[in-house]
Order: structure tokens, then C-alpha cells, then sequence
């Protein structure tokens, strides 16, 4: 929703309040899909996160909660279907082609749109991943459809519309978004929003399979190569059950090791606040928040960290939020759970050296007996 | 070779703050600035010039007070800033902002010269939907590059474009067509300072503005809050968590002993974690 | 890169730049104003009470468009102790004239509109450039500037330093000294958000009528010190300034004296429920006639806070800002008109029509004032805002003393404080300087 003239968005007086009267050519628009994003072979969690979400919103509409999987011939797709069903779907779309291999914008909206006008779902879900983004995008164009990115909430109201809700001005907002006139309903969501469902083995349902026609010669964009990310960059934070992090509160560079060396007694990983990044004290991968990871770990440690909305916005999943900040009137004292009002830099290594004492060998034997 | 950038005038929402009792934004004196996203994609344009040559037209839709942004990118040696002003595009939403871009910038293209390469910003900082981009490019039909790190090659002559992509996990290299639309992905570069010459050029420089009619829209329900499908219902702040943080004494103690209650209460409230860092834990 | 010139170039987008660039720019003269702030006004803190009068002499239809927030109809100066204060009030529907003499502004609306009018007026004006150096040529004349952008020098017949109080530019380059921490006050400054109804019915005005208090006494720690409270449309500017080395000796930080001023019993309830949004701090020069420096060279001339030329005494400074920037362009304009060289013989133009203004005439009268509030600021902000309070409850309580005691004790209390002599020389030190 980037309007051109933004003023403060009141409920958008008027259309907001128009009977959605659907185009009849609409009518038949049913059914709640979720995008299953494949690359290189793997399956991103987030499409999992999105059918837990897309289970409810089918059962509250009574519908069918389906899964697409697109990608090139052999096992991955495979794996990814039994996948989708064991996450919850009733049935699964395929379009299988060699050209599917890498992902690109053409091949991938062409399949996603076709399906979409055989097939004509109301609802459609795709992972805010820099895959989904860039094929939502086009594939709502391409539909002429309203689109809401990086909901945080999903829910069908009394006229059985989806309720889409995101962060607004830089997370200090939230707004409920409709798409009014118009199928599907389409909204992407990043990736530790949603919880992740229950997995359990199920059999293969039913399988629809869809014959993409388009031939290699008719794509003008060519894969080249592929660079995976080098291990330090490959920072799992999003994922990760322990996470540490270090804000402008450490004061220097040299002060992050404080921050490592705590993720690392406890195993956890460690990011930062956006400002160390900017300075380069730390990859831009290891950013915490709204223009950086979501994350939700069991325990979150933040160390100098002030807890601005836009931070906050990415940490608010974490089952235990600790604060370490020296004034006492830091907001992220609103949302931590556990707080301490000290000096990070001295406390980090305490800390660090509690936890090795605590954690120590027998103590584990202890723990395992 | 002609390059066209995307900006959009946004409020600094790192200053927004919200009413704490009408939850209403409080604008009053939020400065507003170039959506920082957009100024990697400018910054990248004005060296694609620099290193091929052409000029780099700069487009914006907003309100008139949206002249400053262009202003401000003028002065960063922009050559040409348009700025695309009708109370028509008031309310557009993601599809509405991208369909009057694209008119804009084909007319852009019939009065300058037909564009061989439309940058955006990743994503703006207000809307931060990253889909006007796509939005632009499907419209124009313009083959679309996101999250693109770094352009290694041009070449002209074939029409023809490498860059290396971001994707999830890795970097994708890519060779594709001109002309395309390329989103920049944040930290690429670094926007430059215009020299004295730049900014005198800029503060004479005029900012055409365009209307509607201008731009060479007819369809007008394609625009601002009628040509948008989504309609934002209701606006509200983030619940507040009912309990602040439970603050551990620090007063006269060793480090060592708050260190060791604050563990303790770590595990109180988590019994499951000691388990699980004890075993992952000390690698 | 570029060998430009220009007939003058502008130093600062302040009240006196834009009045200097704006004149010389309508007389089309090829002026290039520079100014270091994002924007005109970014970096300004001010009051603030703009004087119509002397914007009119540069702009006559300003009230067409200018961003201005409410005019003056009444002005309350308090004396204030810890826990009351004595005070005047003067309202006039007079000042409800269809061309108001008083404004409260906001300088970051008003300089960028001022600023706009100077670019139509033909200028050119480039922000966030910051003037870094003076050219000057082998005969020691400045011919230009150098900027901290990359591309070299720019070059102009004369060059209109207008860069504010501090005016590290025209310091370093020892046109002039830097101003002594006793002749500068340090000024802070709070913007209370209130609704436009609220502070009508506080201040029971209505419409764009507005209100100003000026306080003086002991919320100034005994500092020659001066708070104020300038209602705008939807704000309240509260404020309160001391001399630089004051604060130095006190040791006390200006936050400090502000709060004190916000809790104050007299102030709390005008601001209370308000929305403080920005607090800037901003230095006043005070050294008032005696402080002015040379106020023009070969290839320059230096106006408004830059020359010192602010009148403390009545919280005038803009005025005296736009007037000086004004009277320096008419000054160049003059020369230029005559095709003279803009040597120091020819510039002297300028401070002969500054002398003759009431820029000059103001700050001469009070030439004595600052001084005489520095050295004595402990009576003058301490001791008789005091007295005069005991002075007055003394008078208004009725508690059965008979009226005689009560003037016996008034008139014994003050003696005490300050000795017969003491309050004879007071009283006269003080005229004096006030003629
Ligand atoms: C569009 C937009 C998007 C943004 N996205 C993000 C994002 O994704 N992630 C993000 O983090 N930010 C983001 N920001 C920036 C965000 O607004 C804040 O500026 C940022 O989070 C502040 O980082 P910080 O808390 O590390 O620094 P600060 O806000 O400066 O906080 C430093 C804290 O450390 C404390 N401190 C100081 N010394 C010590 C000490 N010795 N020991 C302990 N504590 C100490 C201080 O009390 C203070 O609370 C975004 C901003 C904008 C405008
Ligand atoms: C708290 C406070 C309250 C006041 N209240 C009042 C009031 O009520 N009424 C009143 O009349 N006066 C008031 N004044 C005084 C008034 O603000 C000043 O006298 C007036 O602003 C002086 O204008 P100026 O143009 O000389 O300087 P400024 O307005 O300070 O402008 C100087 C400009 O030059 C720019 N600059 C400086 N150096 C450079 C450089 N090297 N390169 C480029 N640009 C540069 C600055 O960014 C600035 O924009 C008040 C002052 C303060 C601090
Ligand atoms: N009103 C607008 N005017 C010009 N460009 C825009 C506008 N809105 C969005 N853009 C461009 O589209 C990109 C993505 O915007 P968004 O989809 O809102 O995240 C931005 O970085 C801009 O480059």
C-alpha cells in the first residue's frame, strides 16, 4: 500500500464503506491457496508457517487449503508435496518443467498466474522471502489484484473477506487491509511471523498437475551461476532457539565479541540493531526488525539495545525477551520480560562466565540423569 | 543511455511518533526525506551514466511539496525530475502507484527518449510493500530484476544486461535483455555528494510537473483510491504488553551474583531451556 | 571547475541573509545565497516574535502568505519568585489592527518561506552547502568563498556574511573576534503541543490573538537571566536564556533553569497535559553597542546576529537581523549602481545608514545595560523579585497586623536586603542605563 499522497490513513471514507458487491465473474473464486517455495531443492520453512495459517482461514470459510509447488522434474518437488501435506493441505498443484530449475520472475509468474485462472482461488499466500516478493508482485499485476505485504495477522471477517493486518509507518501503526472487488485475495508474510504448525505423516492427497507452455528460447533471463552464501554469512538467525544481540549501547566494534562469546556459551546465534550495521560493525544478515530478520527464539538477549519500534516489531515472537540497558526508561523495557539496568560491556562477560559455570559438563550429566 | 529512477518522498517514520491517546500519527514537524531504499538505486544510476554515458531522469508521484525530493536528487547530479502531482492519485494504493508510474514513464520515454533501463528502491519505508517495482515493470512489460547487488556489465550494442541478484541463501548471476526494470537491493553503494556544480545546476534546474492529463492518463479509474483494490479499513496501535519487564536488583551486588539470578529467573520462567544450552551450549 | 561569479555572494539563510539576498536579488543584482542547514531554518531556534514593521520594509504584502502563527494583543512581564509572581499585564484591542505590529513564528516554517521568496526574487540558493573558507586576493580583499562541496571556489564582488551568532566564518578569517562567553547568552527552549482551543482558553484569547510572558527573578538561579512563554497556533514555545559565562560560574546546566521554569506554580498549569515535541538550544548575543565589530572590509560586510546586533533588553533580534541584512544590500546596491569597487571606502556606505537606523540608535541607548545586569544580576534577578513578592502577599494578606506595621516591615525588609545607599544606587545605576 505506498499511496502517493499519505495522509494519516483514517478508514478510507467512502470505499471502505461500499457493500462489497462482488463482480459476478468473481463469484466463483474459492478455495485458500499457499505458494510452497522451492529452491535448490529446498523447501523455505516459511511456506509451512503459511499453511498453518491458510488451515484456518480455510476452515473458517469452510473451504479447501491447497498447496503449489512449482519446480523443475524430480525428487524436491516430490518431497515437497508429501511436505505440504503433512503441513495441513487437502490437495496440491504442480507445474513441472525443466525451466523451473532456478528460480526466475518469468517462467515462475507465467505458471502461478495460469494456475490462477484455471483453477481461480480466493485466497493466496506467498512467503515475503526475496523470491515470494518479487513473484507476488508481478503475479498481482498480472491478475490486476490488490496485494498486502507482510501481514503479521490473517483472519476472515463476518463477510467471509480476508482481513489482512500489517505494520504501517515504520511499525509505530498497524492497519487491517481489505481487497475489495477483486480475486484472489493475495498477501505476502516474512518468514517467523506465523508460528510453525504441528507436523504430521500423511498421505499423499490429491495431486492436480498443471502443463506450463512456455518454451527456454521464450525467456529472455539466463541463470549465469549461482554463489551460495560463504558459512559466516549463512547466519541462521531467523531460525535459531537462542539468540543474542548487540545494539549502539556497546559503544564500539571490538565490544560485539561480548555478544558472540554469550551466543556462543549458550549456542545461540547473534545479530544487532540496524545502526551497527550502518556503521558496518556487523553484515547487514544479522539485522534484527523490521528491514531485518523476524525472529523468534526461545530466549532473546539484547544488550544496548533501546527497543525502538522498528526493532521491536521483529523481536515480539520470542518466548523470553532480556533486556540489558543502562537507563532504566529504555523502552525495550515495555516488551522484554526480564530486564537489568546495568553496564552491558561489564555485565556481558559475568554473564557469559555464569552461564559456562551453570552449563558446566557435570552439571549436564546432572541434567541428563 | 537513458535510465529512469523511481523515488518517493516519505516521512522520516524513524521521527514518527503516535498520539499516545487519539493513536492518530503526529506529523506535525516529522521531516520527510527520499525513502533512504531509493537513494541506492539513484546512487547506481548516476554511475551507470557516469561509466556509459546519457542522462538519468528523476520520477516521483506525491504531492507538490514532493519537489523537495526531486530537488535533493537534482542535486545529486540527476539530470531531469518530474514530478507526477494530481489530486487524482490521492489514496493509490500498490497497483494504483505502479499504473500511473508506468504511464508516466512511457510518456517520459516519448518525450526524452524511450528509457533502456527504470530503477526502483527496494521498498519504501512507509509502504514497504517492494511491489511497486514489479508493479512498474509487468505494466511496461520490462523484464524485471529484484534485489539486484551489483551490475558487473552493460552492453549497449547487444541490449544486453549482467547482474548479480540476491536470492534467498546466495547470489544469483544473471544475464538478461534491455530494456528491464532492476529494484537495488540496500548497502550497494553509497549516495554521492553533488559537487558545488551539481547543486548550482540543481537550484536552476526546473522540476516539470506533470498532471494527470500530462502523463497521458485517460483511464482515471485506474488511479489514486478508485483504481486501488485494497482499502485500508482500520488503523490502530500495537497492543501494549500489560506487565513492563521484571527489573533484577542490581544495587550492591557482585556481577557475578546478578549474573546468577538473573539465570536462575531464566529458568524459572523457561525450565526447558537449561536443558536444551546445556547440550548445544559451550561449543 | 565552474569560474563563476556572482555580485554577492550570501552567507546564511537566517533572518538577515535572506532579508540581504532578497533585496539585492529584486534590484536584480546576480546573488548566491549558500546556507549549511537541510533546508532554510533547519538548524534556527528562535522566540519567536517577528516585527512586522520591519519585514514590511523588505516585504510589504508579507501578511499575504507568510506562515505566521498568532499576533500580539497582550504582554505580561513577571517578576517571579519561587512560589509567585508580580507582573504587568498590557492587553490593547488595539493590536487587533488590520495590520498587526507582533507575530509569534516559527522560524523553520517562516525561513523556508522567506527563503522562497528569495529564490523567486531571482537568487539562487544552494542548502546544505557550508561555507568552509573566504577567498581573499593578493591585496588581502575577499573575492569569494570556498564551500565543503567538492568543484572549487565561487567567486563575487562582495560576499554578505550572515551567519549567525557564532560566525565561525568571519572569526576565523579575523574579521572579527569570537564573542566572549560574557557578552553571549545561552538560550533553551521547549515547543509544548497543546490543541489550538486549549491554549485559547488558557490564555483567553481567540482567533489568531496571541499572548506573551516574559519572566525575570529567581527561576534564573539569581543569573541576569530571562525565561519566556510564546503562544503559536497549536503550541506554546517555553524558554529561558542566560549569559554564557554565567552558566559557567553557577555551574548550573540550562536544563536545569528550564525545568525549574516548567514546575514553577505560576507556569505548570499553562503547559500541563502538553506534548513537548523539540528542545533546541541556541546562543543570543548580549554584548549589545559595545560588542559590534567592524562592520565591513574590502569585499564584505557582516549583519545581523554575526555584527552582535541584538537588543536583550527587548528580546529583539530578527528585527534588528532583517534591518541590517537590508540596509547592507541597499548599501551594494548603491555602490554597485555606480559601478564603484566594493572596497572598504565604498562599503563604509553601510554603517553610515546603519548608524542613522534604530538598529544602532536602540543598542546605543542601553549601551550600559548589559554590563550593569551582569555585575549586579544577584539584586536585580534575586533579591527584589523577592521583596517585592513579600512585598505584595504582605500587602494582600489580611491577617490583622495593622496597615502601618505592614508598610513598617515592607520598608524595613528592603533596607535590610540592600541598605538605604544600596537601593538608591540601584534605583539610580539602573536609570541611568535605562536613559
Ligand atoms: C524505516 C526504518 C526501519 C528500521 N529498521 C530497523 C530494524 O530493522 N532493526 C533495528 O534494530 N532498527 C531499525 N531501525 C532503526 C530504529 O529506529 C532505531 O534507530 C534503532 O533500532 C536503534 O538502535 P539501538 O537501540 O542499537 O541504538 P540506540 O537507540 O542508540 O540505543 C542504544 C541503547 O543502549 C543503551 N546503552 C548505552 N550504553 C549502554 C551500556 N554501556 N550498557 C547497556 N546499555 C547501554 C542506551 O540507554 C540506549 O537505550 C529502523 C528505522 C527506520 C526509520
Ligand atoms: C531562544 C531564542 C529566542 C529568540 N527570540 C527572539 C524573538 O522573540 N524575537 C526576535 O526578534 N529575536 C529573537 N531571537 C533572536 C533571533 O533569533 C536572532 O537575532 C536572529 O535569528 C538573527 O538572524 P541571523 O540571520 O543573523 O542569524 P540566524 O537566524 O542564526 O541565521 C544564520 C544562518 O547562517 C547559517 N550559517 C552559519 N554558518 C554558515 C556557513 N559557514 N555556511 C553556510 N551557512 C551558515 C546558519 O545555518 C543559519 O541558517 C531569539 C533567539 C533565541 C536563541
Ligand atoms: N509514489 C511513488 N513515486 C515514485 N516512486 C515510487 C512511489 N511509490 C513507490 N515507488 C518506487 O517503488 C519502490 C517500492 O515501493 P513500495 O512498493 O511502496 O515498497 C520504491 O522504492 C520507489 O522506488
Amino acid at each position: 500500500m505506498s499511496t502517493a499522497n499519505r495522509e494519516t490513513p483514517r478508514p478510507a471514507a467512502g470505499r471502505a464503506g461500499i457493500k462489497k458487491e462482488l463482480p459476478a465473474h468473481f463469484k466463483d473464486y474459492r478455495h485458500v491457496w499457499v505458494f510452497i517455495e522451492l529452491e535448490r531443492g529446498q523447501v523455505h520453512p516459511v511456506s509451512f508457517e503459511l499453511l498453518g495459517e491458510g488451515r484456518k482461514l480455510a476452515d473458517k470459510l469452510q473451504v479447501q487449503l491447497a498447496g503449489v509447488v512449482l519446480g523443475p522434474p524430480g525428487e524436491a518437488v516430490g518431497n515437497a508435496v508429501a511436505e505440504a501435506f503433512a503441513y495441513g493441505a487437502d490437495l496440491v498443484y504442480i507445474a513441472e518443467a525443466p525451466l523451473l530449475a532456478d528460480y526466475r520472475n518469468e517462467p515462475f509468474t507465467k505458471a502461478m498466474t495460469d494456475l490462477v485462472d484455471t483453477h481461480k482461488p480466493e485466497i493466496l499466500l506467498l512467503g515475503a522471502t526475496t523470491l515470494g516478493r518479487d513473484l507476488a508482485g508481478s503475479v498481482a499485476t498480472t491478475l490486476q489484484t490488490g496485494l498486502t505485504a507482510d501481514c503479521t495477522e490473517l483472519d476472515v471477517d463476518t463477510d467471509s473477506s480476508l482481513a489482512a493486518t500489517r505494520p504501517t509507518f515504520g511499525g509505530s501503526l498497524l492497519c487491517t487491509i481489505y481487497t475489495l472487488n477483486f480475486r484472489p485475495q493475495m498477501a505476502t508474510v516474512r518468514p517467523r511471523v506465523m508460528p510453525m504448525p504441528q507436523r504430521t505423516d500423511k498421505p499423499v492427497g490429491r495431486v492436480i498437475r498443471h502443463k506450463l507452455s512456455l518454451a527456454e528460447d521464450e525467456i529472455a533471463t539466463k541463470v549465469l551461476g549461482f554463489l551460495p552464501d560463504n558459512q559466516s554469512a549463512k547466519a541462521n538467525l531467523a531460525y535459531a532457539d537462542v539468540v543474542v544481540a548487540g545494539g549502539l549501547g556497546l559503544g564500539a566494534a571490538e565490544n560485539l565479541q561480548l555478544v558472540k562469546n554469550l551466543a556462543r556459551a549458550i549456542g545461540g546465534e547473534h545479530g544487532c540493531s540496524r545502526p551497527l550495521v550502518q556503521k558496518s560493525w556487523m553484515p547487514a544478515d544479522r539485522q534484527i526488525g523490521q528491514t531485518g530478520k523476524t525472529i523468534r527464539p526461545k530466549l532473546y538477549i539484547a544488550a544496548g539495545i533501546s527497543g525502538a519500534v522498528q526493532h521491536r516489531v521483529g523481536v515480539e515472537g520470542a518466548d523470553l525477551i532480556v533486556a540489558i540497558n543502562t537507563d532504566p526508561n529504555a523502552p525495550i523495557f515495555d516488551f522484554a520480560h526480564l530486564g537489568i539496568v546495568t553496564d552491558a560491556i561489564r555485565f556481558l562477560p559475568a554473564l557469559t562466565e555464569a552461564f559456562t559455570r551453570r552449563l558446566s559438563p557435570h552439571s549436564r550429566d546432572k541434567l541428563a540423569s | 543511455m537513458h535510465i529512469v529512477i523511481c523515488i518517493k518522498q516519505v516521512p522520516d517514520s524513524a521521527q514518527i511518533r503516535v498520539h499516545p491517546v487519539t493513536n492518530t500519527i503526529m506529523r506535525q514537524g516529522v521531516p520527510t526525506i527520499i525513502n533512504p531504499y531509493d537513494l541506492f538505486a539513484l546512487e547506481e544510476a548516476l554511475r551507470l551514466r557516469d561509466a556509459y554515458g546519457g542522462e538519468v531522469t528523476v520520477l516521483t508521484m506525491g504531492p507538490p511539496m514532493a519537489e523537495d525530493a526531486l530537488r535533493k536528487a537534482l542535486g545529486y547530479g540527476a539530470d531531469r525530475a518530474v514530478l507526477l502531482t494530481d489530486r487524482y492519485f490521492a489514496g493509490s494504493d500498490t497497483l494504483a502507484t505502479s499504473f500511473a508510474l508506468s504511464q508516466a514513464i512511457a510518456k517520459v520515454g516519448e518525450t526524452f527518449g524511450t528509457p533502456d533501463l527504470v530503477f526502483t528502491g527496494k521498498q519504501t519505508i512507509d509502504g514497504d510493500t517492494a511491489q511497486v517495482g514489479p508493479g512498474i515493470a509487468k505494466r511496461l512489460g520490462l523484464l524485471q530484476l529484484t534485489y539486484v547487488a551489483k551490475i558487473p556489465s552493460i552492453d549497449l550494442a547487444a541490449g544486453e544486461i549482467k547482474v548479480e541478484r540476491r536470492s534467498e541463501g546466495g547470489t544469483q548471476m544473471l544475464k538478461s535483455r534491455l530494456p528491464c526494470l532492476i529494484t537495488m537491493l540496500e548497502g550497494t553503494n553509497e549516495i554521492r555528494r553533488g559537487s558545488i556544480h551539481d547543486a548550482l545546476c540543481a537550484a536552476r534546474n526546473q522540476v516539470l510537473k506533470w498532471s494527470a492529463a500530462d502523463a497521458g492518463i485517460e483511464d482515471l479509474t485506474k488511479c489514486g483510491l478508485r483504481g486501488s483494490p485494497t482499502v485500508v479499513k482500520r488503523v490502530f496501535a500495537p497492543p501494549a504488553r500489560a506487565e513492563k519487564a521484571a527489573l533484577i536488583d542490581t544495587a550492591e551486588k557482585a556481577l557475578r551474583d546478578v549474573a546468577d539470578e538473573l539465570i536462575t529467573a531464566i529458568f524459572t520462567r523457561q525450565p526447558a531451556l537449561e536443558h536444551e544450552l546445556a547440550f548445544n551450549g559451550g561449543a | 571547475m565552474i569560474e563563476e561569479n556572482f555580485d554577492a555572494i550570501v552567507v546564511g539563510a537566517g533572518m538577515s541573509g535572506n532579508a540581504a539576498a532578497y533585496t539585492m536579488a529584486s534590484h536584480g543584482l546576480k546573488v548566491l545565497q549558500l546556507e549549511r542547514g537541510e533546508y532554510p531554518g533547519s538548524k534556527n531556534v528562535q522566540g519567536a516574535i517577528m516585527y512586522a514593521n520591519m519585514l514590511e520594509k523588505i516585504i510589504p504584502d508579507f501578511r499575504d502568505d507568510a506562515p505566521l502563527e498568532r499576533h500580539l494583543v497582550e504582554q505580561r512581564l513577571w517578576v517571579m519568585d519561587d512560589t509567585s509572581h508580580t507582573g504587568i499585564h498590557y492587553r490593547s484591542d488595539d493590536f487587533n489592527e488590520a495590520k498587526p505590529n507582533r507575530y509569534t513564528i516559527i522560524r523553520a516554517q517562516f525561513d523556508k518561506w522567506f527563503s522562497r521568496k528569495v529564490r523567486e526574487a531571482g537568487a539562487t540558493v544552494l542548502c546544505e552547502t557550508t561555507v568552509t573558507e573566504l577567498i581573499r586576493d593578493a591585496k588581502d580583499r575577499v573575492v569569494g568563498v570556498r564551500t565543503d562541496r567538492a568543484g572549487g571556489a565561487i567567486y563575487a564582488n562582495v560576499v554578505v556574511l550572515a551567519e549567525g551568532v557564532c560566525g565561525l566564518l568571519g572569526t576565523r578569517a579575523g574579521l572579527r573576534q569570537m564573542p566572549k562567553p560574557q557578552t553571549v547568552a545561552l538560550a533553551v527552549k521547549e515547543m509544548h503541543f497543546l490543541p489550538e482551543e486549549v491554549i485559547e482558553q488558557r490564555f483567553g484569547v481567540k482567533g489568531d490573538e496571541g499572548c506573551v510572558i516574559e519572566a525575570v527573578g529567581t527561576t534564573s538561579r539569581s543569573m541576569a537571566g530571562l525565561g519566556f512563554l510564546y503562544t503559536n497556533k497549536e503550541s506554546i514555545s517555553l524558554g529561558i536564556g542566560c549569559l554564557v559565562s554565567d552558566f559557567a560560574a553557577m555551574v548550573e546546566s540550562p536544563y536545569v533553569l528550564l525545568d525549574a521554569l516548567k514546575s514553577h506554580p505560576s507556569i505548570r498549569p499553562l503547559i500541563a497535559g502538553s506534548e513537548v515535541k523539540e528542545y533546541s538550544a541556541h546562543l543570543i548575543p548580549e554584548g549589545g553597542y559595545k560588542a559590534i565589530p567592524q562592520l565591513f572590509g574590502d569585499g564584505w560586510v557582516v549583519v545581523g546576529d554575526a555584527a552582535q546586533l541584538n537588543n536583550a533588553i527587548h528580546r529583539e533580534g530578527s528585527n534588528l537581523a532583517m534591518t541590517s541584512g537590508r540596509i547592507a544590500a541597499e548599501a551594494i546596491i548603491e555602490v554597485n549602481s555606480r559601478n564603484a569597487p566594493m572596497t572598504k571606502r565604498n562599503l563604509a556606505l553601510y554603517k553610515a545608514m546603519l548608524d542613522k537606523s534604530f538598529v544602532v540608535k536602540d543598542l546605543k541607548k542601553y549601551k550600559d545595560m548589559p554590563a550593569l545586569l551582569h555585575t549586579n544580576s544577584c539584586n536585580y534577578f534575586t533579591t527584589y523579585p523577592r521583596l517585592m513578592s513579600q512585598a505584595a502577599q504582605n500587602f494582600m494578606r489580611v491577617d490583622g497586623t495593622p496597615k502601618i506595621e505592614k508598610e513598617k516591615a515592607t520598608t524595613a525588609a528592603f533596607i535590610k536586603a540592600r541598605s538605604r545607599w544600596g537601593l538608591v544606587s540601584d534605583a539610580v545605576r539602573l536609570a541611568l542605563a535605562w536613559r
